[in-house]
């Protein structure tokens, strides 16, 4: 590795000022599992980098029913899943922060850095969208918010501009009969990346026997240049009644607008087989949990879950 | 670029350090302060080899940088075994000879201490689960889970 300087401010206003004055050449580090990699493959060299541990806003993990959650982006996958506030208004969050490599890279690794590192396979990335989270920028001309299914560009790019810093990623309460769940296709058990993932977010209206979908997002990991939401499956939904017909059909316009390539991971139909199965099973996750269902994550259930509407 | 100055404690031990920004808590563990148990597998960040403890949370330390751990304490497989004798883990990876080359024992033994501080009692999927981050080619890894198991409730 190149050797840099290494910086860690304890304010914002710091922060931004490290990074403007280097542009391109600084780096922010947060839980290092991707950025110290990639330094270490000389893909990046910075010559400046930010540890942003330091910064209160960043470091600052809140749930408040008018507020929400807010994430700062050098939050731990740790300190998120082991929250009770998050586990239980949360839970597709729970369901992608346990998933993201072993117990060592969970203890740094962040939702920010997943979300700034913005690989089409990247597991918070689906959830988040599917929770309609928002991510807070700050920079030299101040302040501004973009929905985080507008923040990746590209494989491996995101929409900050140089001096610019992701400082936190925040959603509102999920509504009364709401849930949601992620969960993704691996060959193993534990530490491994997406084939494909799917997180969906539903919120149901209706009687207790008669529910329809009122509001629902759906997004997918590893089909795509970058995280995919897609309306087209909320759109085969809204104002539909919950039943295995609705599903499979929303499941059905998931594998229409997926663009799956073939690479070391599996062959494009493979991935679009996945699509179809794990959209299906996302929604009836995020459907029992709206029912007030316990739905297992990957841990609880060691990938054998069994998916049926309740 | 001129070195940087690291005060932080490790095994309990106030320790002070000069290391480059480039440097890894790894590499100034195994280099520059003689902590060898903690070894180098991947360096990337798979292999788990490398865990160590930070302020109680495990971490591979190839993917920490030395200038971070400021203020910060630090756990290594040194800090296992007490005056009175081995850690119970210790003790019990011995008895189920839970090694073989032993590379990966030292990553092995930091993990699953970390764990049974966590859940003193877990199920053989949640040991299965917590080392997941933590490979060894040579035994199978029965014999570590069968280990660990053993020793929950008696470790401290």
């Amino acid at each position: 590795m190149r050797d840099f300087e290494y910086t860690a401010p304890t304010t914002l206003r710091e922060a931004v000022k490290l990074l403007s004055e280097k542009g391109d050449s600084a780096r922010v580090l947060a839980g290092g599992t991707d950025l110290i990699v990639q330094m270490r493959a000389r893909r990046f060299q910075p010559e400046r980098v930010v540890d942003i541990k330091n910064v209160p806003e960043a470091n600052e993990l809140s749930l408040s029913p008018r507020k929400g959650l807010r994430i700062g982006a050098a939050v731990p996958c740790q300190r998120i899943y082991n929250d009770e506030g998050v586990k239980e208004h949360f839970a597709g969050l729970t369901d992608a922060s346990m998933i993201i490599g072993g117990i060592q890279i969970q203890g740094r690794a962040t939702l920010g850095g997943n979300l700034c590192n913005a690989s089409p396979s990247a597991d918070s990335i689906p959830a988040l969208i599917a929770y309609g989270a928002e991510a807070e920028i700050i920079g030299p001309n101040g302040k501004r918010k973009l929905p985080v299914e507008d923040f990746c560009t590209a494989p491996g790019a995101n929409a900050l501009q140089p001096g610019e810093m992701l400082v936190a990623i925040r959603m509102s309460m999920p509504k009364p009969n709401s849930g949601a769940h992620y969960l993704r296709f691996i060959p193993r058990n534990e530490m491994d990346i997406a084939v494909v993932g799917a997180g969906a977010f539903v919120e149901l209206g209706g009687r207790s026997k008669s529910r329809v979908f009122k509001t629902v997002r759906v997004a997918l990991a590893a089909v795509a240049p970058t995280p995919l939401p897609v309306p087209e499956a909320a759109a085969a939904l809204e104002g539909q009644p919950v039943n295995d017909e609705t599903i499979a059909a929303a499941a059905a316009a998931a594998q229409q607008v997926a663009k799956p390539i073939s690479d070391m991971r599996g062959p494009a139909e493979y991935r679009r087989h996945l699509v179809g199965v794990l959209t299906k099973r996302a929604l009836i996750g995020a459907v029992n949990r709206a029912n007030g269902e316990f739905v297992p994550n990957a841990v609880q259930s060691s990938g054998h879950a069994v998916y049926q509407l309740s | 670029m001129s070195k940087i100055h690291v005060q932080c404690t490790i095994n309990g031990e106030p320790t002070e350090f000069l290391c480059e920004a480039r440097q890894s808590l790894l590499e100034v563990l195994r280099e520059e302060l003689g902590f060898t148990g903690t070894k180098e597998g991947c360096n990337d960040g798979n292999c788990g080899a490398c865990s160590v403890t930070l302020d109680g949370v495990l971490v591979d330390s190839c993917l920490v940088l030395a200038a971070e751990v400021e203020g910060k304490t630090v756990g290594t497989v040194e800090g296992l075994a007490s005056a009175e004798g081995l850690h119970p883990l210790q003790q019990k990876f011995l008895e189920h000879a839970s090694l073989q080359c032993g590379i990966c024992t030292p990553g092995f033994l930091v993990a699953s201490k970390a764990l049974l501080d966590e859940n003193p009692n877990p199920s053989e999927h949640e040991v299965r689960h917590w080392l997941a981050g933590n490979l060894c080619r040579c035994t199978g890894y029965d014999k570590i889970v069968r280990a660990v198991l053993d020793a929950s409730g008696t470790a401290e």
